[in-house]
């Protein structure tokens, strides 16, 4: 479209929901004596919320690059923002509700605007990049002539392709012609897809993204006069030659490497990207926007956007707020922590305790040595972080001082308000321990339980106060994964669930509810999974077969999963499913055999099947071979089936719940919105249970 | 233990362009205007290693807000200075930059510090003269102070009184011809150099880029002095014309022992000779000047004869014509202020100090004959002070005395 149509066609969707990012052009006289036409991004708003573009904003950025190219006193542009942003990127919400057309309107409209920064014959321009920086905010940036950054910019990038989108306003063709289409492929495609990683402004100024760095004491001032000094002639722009020979068909290589390693081609954008990139490389500047607007169109068109979208929006905003968790002011505050058992795993949660309450955490055992040696293991953990330059000495000396161990509980729990057991997985252990605890704790402490698998409600029963009792089930590396499922028994009552929300929201977890049932979500959702692949491969599908179906689903193929969770605990995990729903869940016999032969995977290190696994996997008489195709979708049945029961069980409040779970607690992907959403998208819901989850 | 004087030069200084109250920096932050003060001196002194400033003086008269938090300190840490640099924060009204110079100065010459920065900001737009003040009531009960006095406009109305030679037209002829100096000042790009631009944020027009001083009136003339109101008396002689305004500005200076100086290869613009505050009646404070500088001459050793360069702060005009007036200098002596001076530029209270030995600094390198200079100024409250610097670009006769 002309750009006249395209404006005009802007007017029209336009909305008055669209918080419009006003661009101010002022002249500067710089010193030298020319004249800059300075335009300042400023939604009116603190930097809470950033400047985006939406139509609105996109025609007020237009109306102002036309003004300073009409004027003939300015010399140059420059584009800069409001204090420490630049521009978030573009609107989605404004898009989103614009209607069939909106997505290619405003991917033109967008190409049209900015590169009149940049068009050749046009005036020299500056992209002052003086904060935060993402997706069109960068790219507003790109089209410059050049481009200054502040050193403590806190995020640059072009996160696009993590929502199942690309780089649409020349991002695509304009970043792999800047820096090169390796670093191209760092920026578009493999920081998106690790969770969403960005850089900051030094890191961003030595990636090449911008001709120079300043302070941000003074960077507008030092910016403006570098942009005085390269007018004059006095500083001349060396950039790095970018190889458009074989550099760049290694880097697109590279691309789909990573895009087949992390999404198993199944993210349409992460490709997509790829192919922009592989195909800038010979195109001009018309040929590389259009194929841009094509390429946002088309992923405008897919589920993946929608079920991205649909993920972004559950991290950032249900993760925030969990669903059914009773009103924060109800919370007690903890003040001092007990940790029941000094094994690996308590002493892990000591590390993430202390690290993130930064109060005083007792770990507690039978005999003192063993309580010595959690306590080690926390101060080596903490020692290693000094060594990483991750805390200082005095944060160190703080927090190994909150650490200590104990045998005597009486004295541990004393003034403890919340205690949190880690023993051995057996009900009347635990009970026995909260027993004990309950004499020497206050009535108001809580106790926690880091069960995966027992019945809460059953460890409460004989308790004098059952409703303190709550489960707080995290996933292993505790420091490292999000998730804490947070289990309501039947007696719990709201003070301790508040409390144990608020809790986990200071550890830094994303927590959701669940209801007091067998394995709660991610372990009982697992566990069908594990269970109906382990049920193909023992009927006669080859273990690789069976890996290979889950490409872009799950982060990783099951049986590799299953090796780095410990066949011992998978197989515990479906033994304790099989006795609470044995017509649905399997025990297989080939990892009963792999868990008794002590073999900690099915992999060897060549990354073949180990031949002493093999040799003990169950070979039927008449081996049901299934392709992948099949194993998929047997496997995604069963799921659809589980996940319509939990719903109906009332394990968690929502779709949105179990899918929240599956990303943060199980890695599976933000592209299908986890898992219901795939489920939806491809019919396997309605197909198995008749019906849709959303 | 021996101790040996050590001698105190000034190496650098540096200023923001000077803004009207609700001006260019309305919406720029006080501690961010002398913040780019001490960047611009580290930047323009390369070879001083930033861990080798010994102190941070930074004045404000409210010393509050985002003039307060120990402005020294503070400044110095956003400025990128490392945390081993302390600083501290000063107040002595209108001498605020002054008395941070003549302060670590003294801790200079006494061995305590190698290098200091000292300076002075005050953002009269966010912080008027007075905000926040609780004066003592025995100032009245008892007449310590005269009411008038905490009023600068009487006490320049009072000045007056006590010159009545010094008539109104003296004052404007003063004023006229210091905007024309000015003027002439920019025109030569003679205060450009020591200016350090600042980024002005305006939420409605975007951000623009301080390069002047905005309150110059260029083509001011006695006739458009002669109508303008005199607020403070009726049918008095003190107007906005004749008097510096409300102002927002910074400064910051670079002092240095000698040695030290040249050890780090620091230019040397100005070596101090002698400085002297001294009070007055809180009532007639632009009087202050006479005293400090007549003890700043008898600690030097010198007369008014030996000075040949004079910064005296247009704080008012009788203020300066009172000082000339009093030494039997002609009000438009070539010698005194030759850039202009605050009644063009403005005076934000506590900065000014340093802007005046900025510019002593630079009539010292156009004046090689000038081997004596002085700045000097008056302070709320009823005080003066005067410093006395030697020249070391100066070529007389006595050339064995120097270096």
């Amino acid at each position: 479209m002309s750009i006249d149509s395209l404006l005009e066609r802007a007017q029209g969707l336009t909305s008055d929901a669209e918080r419009v990012t006003e661009a101010k052009l002022r002249t500067v006289a710089l010193p030298g004596g020319r004249t800059l036409g300075l335009i300042t991004l400023d939604n009116g708003e603190d930097h809470t919320k950033p400047n985006t573009f939406g139509f609105g904003s996109l025609l007020a950025l237009n109306t102002a690059i036309d003004a300073a190219l009409a004027d003939d006193s300015i010399d140059a542009i420059g584009i800069t923002g409001k204090p420490f942003i630049l521009a978030a990127g573009a609107d989605l919400t404004s898009i989103q509700s614009g209607g069939p057309d909106a997505v290619r309107t405003i991917a033109e409209l967008g190409h049209a605007v900015f590169r009149k920064l940049g068009e050749p014959g046009g005036k020299p321009s500056f992209g002052f990049i003086n904060g935060l920086a993402l997706g069109g905010g960068l790219e507003v940036a790109l089209h410059c002539t050049y481009r200054t950054v502040m050193d403590s910019a806190p995020a640059l990038g072009l996160p696009e392709v993590m929502l199942g989108l690309v780089p649409g306003w020349g991002g695509a063709y304009l970043v792999p012609h800047l820096v090169g289409a390796d670093k191209a492929v760092t920026l578009l495609v493999e920081n998106p897809l690790n969770q969403g990683k960005t850089l900051k402004g030094q890191q961003a100024f030595e990636f090449g993204l911008a001709d120079a760095v300043f302070g941000g004491a003074d960077f507008l001032e030092q910016s403006l006069l570098w942009a005085a000094a390269v007018l004059a002639g006095e500083i001349a722009v060396h950039r790095a030659d970018v190889d458009r020979g074989a550099a760049w068909d290694a880097a697109v290589a590279r691309g789909e490497s990573i895009v087949a390693a992390k999404t198993g081609g199944a993210s349409p954008a992460a490709k997509r990207a790829v192919e922009l990139i592989a195909a800038a490389r010979d195109a001009d500047r018309d040929a590389g926007f259009a194929a841009e607007d094509d390429a946002l169109e088309a992923m405008s068109k897919t589920p993946e956007l929608l079920a991205s979208l649909y993920s972004f929006d559950l991290v950032q905003k249900r993760a925030k707020r969990p669903a059914g968790a009773p009103d924060r002011s109800l919370a007690r505050p903890v003040t001092k922590v007990g940790i029941v058992g000094a094994g690996l795993m308590a002493s892990q949660l000591a590390v993430l305790f202390v690290r993130r309450l930064k109060v005083p955490v007792v770990l507690t055992d039978l005999d003192q040595a063993r309580a010595d040696k959690g306590v080690a293991y926390v101060h080596a953990e903490l020692d290693k972080l000094l060594a990483k330059g991750r805390a200082t000495q005095d944060k160190t000396n703080r927090l190994k001082a909150l650490v200590t161990g104990s045998i005597d509980q009486s004295e541990a729990f004393a003034g403890a308000d919340f205690v949190i057991e880690a023993v051995f997985e057996e009900m009347s252990v635990k009970k026995d321990v909260f027993k004990a605890a309950e004499k020497v704790v206050s009535p108001e402490c809580v106790l926690a339980t880091n069960t995966s698998s027992l019945s809460i409600t059953e460890m409460a029963a004989d308790l004098e106060h059952p409703e303190r009792v709550v489960g707080f089930h995290f996933f292993n590396p505790v420091a490292v994964m999000p998730l804490l499922e947070i289990v309501k028994g039947e007696r719990t009552d709201d003070v301790t669930l508040a409390t144990a929300f608020a809790t986990g929201k200071g550890l830094g977890k994303t927590t959701i509810l669940c209801k007091d049932s067998p394995s709660f979500i991610v372990n009982r959702l697992l566990g069908r999974f594990m269970g109906e692949v382990a049920k193909i491969a023992d009927e006669g599908t080859p273990v690789p077969v069976v890996d290979s179906a889950f490409a872009g689903i799950a982060p990783m193929p099951p049986y590799v999963l299953l090796s780095l969770v410990g066949p011992a605990i998978a197989l515990h995990n479906n033994e304790t499913l099989y006795r609470a729903f044995p017509d649905r869940f399997y025990v297989s016999e080939s990892l009963k055999r792999v868990v008794e032969a002590r073999k900690g995977s099915f992999y060897g290190p060549d990354g073949e099947i180990d031949p002493e696994v093999e040799a003990l996997l169950v070979k039927p008489e008449t081996p049901a071979v299934k392709t992948a195709a099949e194993v998929r979708a047997q496997t995604l049945s069963a799921l659809a089936d589980e996940a319509r029961r939990m719903l109906d069980e009332g394990v968690v409040a929502a779709p949105e719940d179990l899918d929240l779970a599956m990303i943060t607690g199980a890695g599976f992907s933000f592209w299908n919105g986890g898992l219901t959403m795939l489920l939806d998208t491809s019919g396997i819901s309605e197909k198995v249970t008749g019906k849709r989850f959303h | 233990m021996p101790r040996q004087l050590r001698e105190v030069v000034f190496v650098d200084g540096v200023r923001t362009p000077f803004g009207k109250a609700k001006g260019q920096y309305a919406e720029t932050r006080a501690d961010d205007l002398v913040i780019k003060c001490i960047r611009e001196l580290m930047r323009r002194n390369p070879s001083l290693p930033p861990e080798r400033v010994d102190e941070v003086a930074i004045a404000a008269t409210t010393q509050i807000g985002d003039q307060g938090l120990t402005i020294g300190r503070t400044a110095a840490l956003l400025a990128g200075l490392p945390q081993s640099v302390p600083g501290f924060a000063i107040d002595r009204m209108c001498a605020g930059a002054m008395t941070a110079v003549t302060t670590t100065a003294a801790g200079i010459a006494f061995g305590a510090y190698d290098v200091v920065i000292a300076g002075g900001v005050e953002h009269m737009g966010r912080h008027p003269m007075g905000e926040g003040v609780d004066p003592n009531p025995r100032i009245i009960s008892e007449k310590i102070v005269d009411p008038e006095a905490l009023s600068m406009g009487n006490t320049a109305e009072n000045l007056h009184d006590r010159y009545p030679t010094i008539t109104k037209q003296r004052a404007d002829a003063y004023a006229v011809r210091s905007q024309a100096k000015t003027v002439a000042a920019y025109d030569a790009g003679k205060l450009q150099p020591h200016l350090v631009p600042v980024a002005t944020r305006s939420a409605d027009a975007g951000w623009g880029l301080a390069t002047t001083d905005e309150p110059v009136r260029a083509g001011t003339t006695m006739e458009s002095l002669a109508g303008l109101k005199t607020p403070f008396r009726s049918h008095g002689r003190v107007t906005a014309g004749n008097a510096a305004g409300i102002n927002d500005g910074a400064t910051a200076a670079l002092l240095a022992d000698e040695e030290t100086a040249r050890e780090l290869g620091l230019p040397i613009r100005m070596r101090l000779v002698s400085y002297a505050f001294s009070g007055v009646e809180p009532e007639v404070m632009g009087a202050g000047p006479i005293p400090a500088t007549e003890k700043a001459l008898a600690k030097a050793g010198l007369t008014i004869d030996d000075i040949d360069a004079f910064e005296i702060n247009e704080a008012f005009a009788v203020q300066v014509l009172s000082l000339l007036e009093h030494y039997g200098i002609a009000d438009d002596d070539a010698r005194v202020n030759p850039y202009g001076g605050a009644i063009a530029m403005g005076h934000p209270l506590a900065s000014s100090g340093v802007r005046l030995m900025t510019q002593l600094a630079t009539a010292f390198e156009e004046r090689p004959e000038a081997r004596y200079g002085l700045t000097s100024m008056c302070v709320g409250i009823g005080m003066g002070g005067t410093v006395i610097w030697e020249n070391p670009n100066w070529t007389g006769n006595n050339t064995e005395e120097t270096s």
